[in-house]
């Protein structure tokens, strides 16, 4: 079983014309991923991965009965992608670009609350549910079936917990990239609240980073909403203070809060067991199960 | 990005928030031939991108003539925590009886703007934040609406911002928060606005960042942008268009993605190793990136071993195994020992490709960091 996409979902790829877009329709399609339409304006009446491709979201959603979207679409225009997902009322939005000004996503952001679909993203991976669906970008097959939930801050990161997690027979039921931008739609508590909810994950492994709060208020959440187990990562505990490490998100600011250290110390007091490396999370998931 | 504060003020002063008058000198007699205009007392401010300029000795008011040309001569070329000091902003003085700070960032726990006032300005503005939040008053605006003018007359009421100034002050943040939309600053402040014995208020100081994934519409502002680099390594880095940060250690580290980047790091500390760098090749890196990544960690003199961890997602394996050899193929000996984990999108096509006479290959992220950090031993003992 899984959370927000499933053997149903029904996929039109925003941006499917462009170099990532029809790459990784392909490889959705090829994971088993029912990726039933493109949108790209201008670009409609094409053909692409055998997909017909609509000039606009709603068209798409009309003729091919889609639910989800996943955006591929350059930074400057995907914001407008995204308000155009989110018009057509769709159940998922994931937003794969990397690079939205942040006032733009604030903008997103407020519109996105007065709907009912739900923004995954933006800078994300995605999301997958092993052997059901995949929606955006993560590799297919380093994922396999089973009962793991897993929601991470970083792309790259999930990719190499879930490896740590496969090689050990420890299957997922859906793994979510919620993105590290500074503002992003769903959040480390949605999932969350998702898989608790989910009677077929039993366990659950959250990846988070240093910047912001999003890893202490769901360190909350946990100790007080949660009875499925969870498993903790925190990357970035060697980076320096005052220094961006790569995305917005990743910052520690100068006066200690959204450290490597603050982060762990609230999800242990939360009785969350947090590895000290990749390998360590899945020796905390094994105990559970 | 940040901008100078003489860039910054002019933004400000072409949107009406009153500075007081002042030019931007790159020699002493340039800063001599402006305090002559000016008059005295004149501050003569050291204009580089670092915080508590002030404290380092950035800043100082001259008296007279005699005093300019002094601290002229200190301030420019003077090393302010590591950035060589090129220019400084002579600035008429400024008799204030009082100070505020006023600002305008994201919150992005509440995804929206924020207004802040505080009679607290003139100190540094985070202690404040930290030991007495309640100095500061906040409001949130809705970014989709934008700020109405009530909501900066609310805030500046409420940090009890001196009635007979209270209007003038709300009118500066009400054209700050137009400045922050227009220019997508991630945060804009002036600390202190000064309030002279006539009740007028002056900015005068300007802090204005901009957020670096909107520059593609804001073309006047991204020609201000002005790298400023504390090594050449970051200079290289900037060319390149690298997240890079120089760090202590010996371990030169690359890796595609921020959160397995850092991850890395952690680990090579972890097995008692010592990264020497972050260094994130982004997603979706084509060979030529990953040479010239290649390029930036045998530039660095304290790198004793390399470990190159990719796990492709849009990055693919096949493409960055071409560039870990197109740039190895360029030795005749390869300057320092590489350790190479690739997984991921195309890494079985990738481990094919990759020449492994001229690297180490692990298959996972424990095992390549772990080789790395006794590489990196074997170099220094």
């Amino acid at each position: 079983m899984s959370i927000f996409v499933d053997d149903d979902t029904r996929v039109v790829v925003q941006g499917i014309t462009g170099g990532e877009g029809r790459f990784h329709a392909g490889q959705m399609i090829e994971y088993g991923t029912n990726v039933v339409a493109g949108a790209v304006p201008g670009k409609g009446g094409q053909e692409v991965e055998g997909v017909p491709v609509y000039d606009t979201v709603d068209e798409a959603v009309e003729a091919e009965d889609a639910d989800a979207s996943v955006i591929f679409v350059p930074p400057a225009f995907a914001a407008d992608a995204i308000f155009e997902s989110l018009d057509t009322d769709l159940d998922l939005a994931v937003a794969i670009t990397e690079g939205i000004p942040t006032q733009d996503m604030a903008k997103v952001n407020k519109r996105l609350s007065e709907t009912d679909t739900r923004l995954l993203g933006p800078n994300c991976p995605g999301i997958i549910t092993p052997g059901e669906a995949k929606l955006g970008i993560l590799p297919g097959n380093i994922f396999s079936e089973g009962n793991v939930g897993l929601v991470s801050r970083s792309g790259t990161l999930t990719y190499q917990v879930v490896d740590n997690l496969t090689e050990r027979g420890l299957g997922q039921s859906t793994a979510i990239g919620i993105g590290g931008d500074p503002i992003i739609g769903t959040s480390f508590i949605d999932a969350l609240e998702a898989f608790e909810a989910d009677t077929d994950t039993d366990a659950v492994v959250m990846c988070g980073e240093i910047g912001g709060e999003d890893e202490e208020q769901a360190a909350r959440f946990i100790g007080e909403h949660m009875d499925t187990p969870v498993a903790g990562f925190i990357a970035g505990r060697t980076a320096p203070p005052g220094k961006r490490m790569g995305h917005a998100g990743a910052i520690v600011s100068g006066s200690g809060t959204g450290t490597a250290q603050s982060k762990i110390d609230a999800l242990n007091d939360a009785g969350v067991p947090v590895g000290d490396t990749p390998e360590e999370v899945a020796d905390h998931v094994e105990d559970f199960l | 990005m940040k901008l100078h504060e003489y860039q910054a003020k002019s933004i400000f002063a072409d949107a009406g928030i009153p500075v007081p008058d002042s030019r931007l000198a790159t020699s002493v007699d340039e800063a001599l031939d402006a305090v002559d205009e000016i008059g005295y007392p004149a501050a003569i401010k050291a204009q580089v991108h670092v915080g508590g300029r002030g404290k380092a000795g950035g800043i100082k008011i001259a008296t007279d003539r005699e005093e300019a040309e002094e601290y002229a001569e200190e301030i420019l070329g003077m090393d302010l925590k590591g950035y060589t000091v090129d220019s400084v902003l002579v600035e008429a003085g400024v008799d204030f009886v009082d100070e505020l700070y006023v600002g305008v960032t994201m919150d992005r726990g509440e995804g929206e703007p924020v207004l802040m006032v505080s009679t607290e300005g003139g100190v540094n503005i985070e202690e404040v934040a930290e030991e007495n939040p309640d100095a500061i008053a906040r409001e949130h605006v809705d970014p989709a609406f934008g700020l109405h003018p009530y909501q900066a007359r609310k805030v500046v009421y409420e940090a009890g911002v001196d009635a007979d100034v209270a209007l003038d002050v709300a009118s500066i943040l009400s054209t700050l928060y137009d400045l922050y939309e227009e220019n997508d600053a991630s945060e804009i402040e002036v600390n202190p606005v000064m309030i002279t014995g006539d009740r007028d208020v002056v900015a005068a100081d300007a802090v204005m960042n901009i957020d670096e994934d909107a520059l593609f519409r804001q073309p006047e502002l991204a020609e201000m942008a002005e790298a400023s680099y504390e090594d050449d390594l970051e200079r290289k880095a900037g060319e390149y268009g690298f997240d890079y940060v120089r760090l202590s250690g010996n371990v030169g580290i690359i890796g595609n993605g921020a959160g397995l980047v850092m991850t890395t790091l952690d680990l090579v500390d972890y097995y008692g190793g010592s990264p020497a760098n972050f260094l994130d090749i982004g997603g979706g890196a084509k060979a030529e990136r990953v040479t010239q990544a290649l390029d930036m960690v045998f530039s660095d003199d304290n790198v004793d071993a390399v470990v190159f961890n990719i796990f492709g997602g849009i990055t693919r394996g096949d493409e960055v195994a071409k560039g870990i050899n197109e740039a190895l193929e360029q030795f005749d000996e390869i300057p320092k020992k590489v350790v190479v984990r690739l997984a991921g999108t195309n890494a079985e096509e990738g481990m094919e490709i990759l020449n492994t006479d001229l690297v180490e290959v692990e298959k996972t992220l424990e095992d390549a960091v772990q080789r790395a950090v006794k590489n990196a031993e074997e170099v220094t003992q």
